[in-house]
């Protein structure tokens, strides 16, 4: 980015902005804010064209019905893919995790194909819902603190070889395939199963995107102290039983 | 009509009188009223009790996702003009707790009934009611609810044959579509401050437009039903054109919507609305709710926020700045256990407002305000809040067990 005005896409928030998620975008805006950028914030519903020249795009979780008429009407827009494909940041939570993969169980129990930004593929699990504090180590190349979200899915979720997983678990269930793994990323485009929202209970991840978006390798200092306490009474939370 | 009209069976009366004794121990035992244990030990006895205890009823069921306990209690109010009323109004909403308060109400002529969301089709298929009002749908307790617009398709399937006269909120669109599979429907303008589960179309999934006070599907056509009452302002606008007055001691908006809606349900009673509007002036506080307690030399207004919709119409009743703000947050299991509602409350409505944050989850909700730009004062309790509050009133809102603290804590 040559200037210093950031461009921030919400996705979808008619259809996918059921569990809190658009603390996301909150957050990121005010970090870039703190940090004296010039941030726009741009929501976009889901009868409106995605841009293309945003910097960040941000997309939520929802419900499965919300879920396939946002695959839907993404792919027959294919805005996010040029997004993706001229360098923004994607970050996605649950449901619009799925859909950035290649493929999901739609509420209709039939597979449904996503946008193939990620490499990974959902399908829908047999067990019970996975609901309740999360705890993880996110991948050592990140740099980042370990992950502490709120998990509410049914969602398993396979990782392909031109993605890694965002995380390894210590508690909770993350992807649900069994194999430790939570989320998954590649050069620009992220997936979580985490809420919180996550950015709340990671700033650090907010931070990241930005570095990510401007093309920096740090950013100034900004007070973090309620987003610490927060870390610390939930991380201490996942360890106990509810 | 009145009365007792058709004496219960043997088993009912065994029934009855088996929940009766368990509420007494449960009392005795000093866990509450003992009404939802005496309901589970009676529905035991005879699964068919409630039916039976409403077969001498003209009953009205009221559901939503906010203001159904006030308006069971408004409405209540206003059929008392014509007969003995029995209602839950206590909030036991359930089948056992909703069993439990009609037990009490043999000499009644109308059962005035507050039923929770996810029990509303099966109770209204036990206790045929001769009306059901319908307020609003909106996301709630996120970790365990079904999916909102899913509760809306299980009443519309669960309500499709029902006799009874369906009052509903027509400026609600999940609302509406719930309602709309019903043969006898009498819409209200009811208002709808909280509309951020309202932009999909329930119906075709299409985005929903709003214009102004309308809205409609552009992509299958369902749209606002023509209401044949309104809420508008500080009136109940009734089938004929009339305007009649809203005189509550209860504050917001909300609170006149849940009266237009109640006066509609009256006159499906053959309460004129001036006697029903009347009537309602003389409720004061709901379990609590909207009381105004001394506590620490400060006055208290008590304020019930449970979601999203709930906190929005809170907002906007509380007095403003500087009169200072408390509010209190808990996920315990009645409250849901995740806290990501908190994002989808507007908090930059209380700029200018010292703010006092306390709970069990006070820093999900320090982190929320931080992030809104607002100043706040994390407190370790509501003694250390209100002390650090200057004398006068205090608005202080707290979610559904940090509510119920409150009150052990204040003394009301
Ligand atoms: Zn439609």
């Amino acid at each position: 980015m040559s200037d210093s005005s950031l461009r921030l896409v919400w996705v979808y928030p008619d259809l996918l902005s059921t569990y809190g998620d658009q603390g996301n975008a909150l957050v990121v805006e005010r970090r870039a804010r703190q940090r004296r950028l010039n941030v726009s914030r741009i929501d976009v519903r889901s009868d409106q064209p995605i841009p293309t020249s945003g910097d960040i795009y941000l997309i939520g979780g929802g419900e499965d019905r919300p879920q396939r008429l946002a695959a839907e009407r993404l792919r027959r827009d294919g805005g996010l893919n040029r997004a993706v494909a001229n360098g923004a940041i994607v970050f996605s939570v649950c449901a619009g995790y799925q859909i950035l993969g290649h493929e999901f169980v739609n509420d209709l129990g039939r597979p449904e194909a996503g946008l193939g930004l990620l490499d990974v593929v959902s399908v829908r699990g047999e067990g019970e819902r996975c609901v309740g504090d999360v705890l993880a180590d996110i991948d050592p190349r990140l740099g980042l603190p370990p992950l502490t979200g709120f998990e509410n899915h049914q969602g398993v979720t396979h990782i392909g070889p031109s993605a890694r997983p965002l995380a390894t678990l210590r508690i909770g269930k993350g992807n649900g395939t069994g194999d430790g793994t939570e989320g998954a990323y590649n050069d620009t485009v992220f997936g979580t199963y985490m809420h919180g929202p996550v950015m709340a209970r990671n700033p650090q991840i907010a931070d990241l995107l930005l570095k990510l978006a401007l093309d920096v390798n740090a950013l100034p200092p900004v007070d973090d102290q309620w987003y610490e306490a927060l870390r610390t009474e939930r991380i201490t939370a996942a360890g106990q039983p509810a | 009509m009145a009365g007792n009209s058709e004496p219960l069976t043997p088993r009912a009366k065994l029934a009855v009188t088996a929940g009766k004794a368990a509420a007494a121990v449960s009392r005795a035992a000093g866990r509450g009223s003992g009404s939802v244990i005496g309901g589970r030990v009676a529905l035991r006895v005879d699964p068919d009790l409630l039916a039976r205890l409403a077969g001498h009823l003209d009953v009205v069921l009221v559901s939503a996702t906010n203001g159904k306990t006030t308006t069971t209690r408004l409405l209540a109010e206003a059929l008392r003009a014509n007969g003995p009323v029995v209602s839950n109004a206590l909030g036991a909403n359930m089948p056992a707790g909703i069993t439990s308060a009609l037990a009490g109400g043999a000499d009644a002529r109308y059962g005035v009934i507050e039923v929770d969301e996810k029990y509303l089709a099966g109770v209204a298929r036990d206790v045929a009611p001769k009306a059901i009002a319908l307020l609003n749908l909106s996301r709630d307790q996120l970790d365990r609810a079904a999916e909102t617009r899913m509760l809306a398709e299980h009443w519309r399937e669960g309500l499709s044959g029902t006799d009874a006269i369906v009052i509903a909120n027509a400026d609600d669109p999940l609302i509406t579509w719930a309602a709309s599979s019903c043969p006898t429907v009498v819409w209200v303008a009811a208002g709808q401050e909280w509309k951020d589960d309202a932009w999909s179309c329930p119906s075709c999934g299409g985005v929903l437009q709003r214009p102004s006070e309308d809205w409609f599907c552009g992509d299958c056509g369902f749209r606002r039903p023509a209401p044949t009452w309104a809420l508008s302002g500080d009136h109940v606008i009734d089938p004929y054109g009339v305007a009649w007055p809203i005189r509550l001691q209860l504050p917001g908006r909300a609170n006149k919507s849940n009266a237009a809606v109640s006066a509609a349900a009256a006159a499906a009673f053959g309460v004129e609305p001036k006697v029903a509007l009347e009537r309602m002036y003389a409720v004061q506080a709901v379990a609590g709710r909207y009381d105004v307690v001394t506590y620490l030399e400060r006055e208290l207004r008590l304020l019930l926020a449970k979601n999203p919709a709930g906190w929005l119409e809170t907002f906007s009743l509380i007095d403003g700045p500087p009169t200072p703000v408390i509010l209190s947050v808990n996920a315990r299991g009645a409250d849901g256990t995740d806290t990501s509602w908190l994002w989808d409350v507007d908090y930059t409505r209380l700029a200018g407002h010292p703010i006092y944050v306390i709970g069990d989850r006070k820093l999900d909700l320090a982190v929320r305000l931080e992030v809104a730009g607002l100043d706040f004062r994390v407190c370790a309790d509501v003694d250390e809040a209100v002390r650090s509050a200057p004398p006068g009133r205090i608005e202080t809102i707290a979610n559904y067990t940090a509510f119920q603290d409150l009150r052990r804590r204040v003394g009301n």
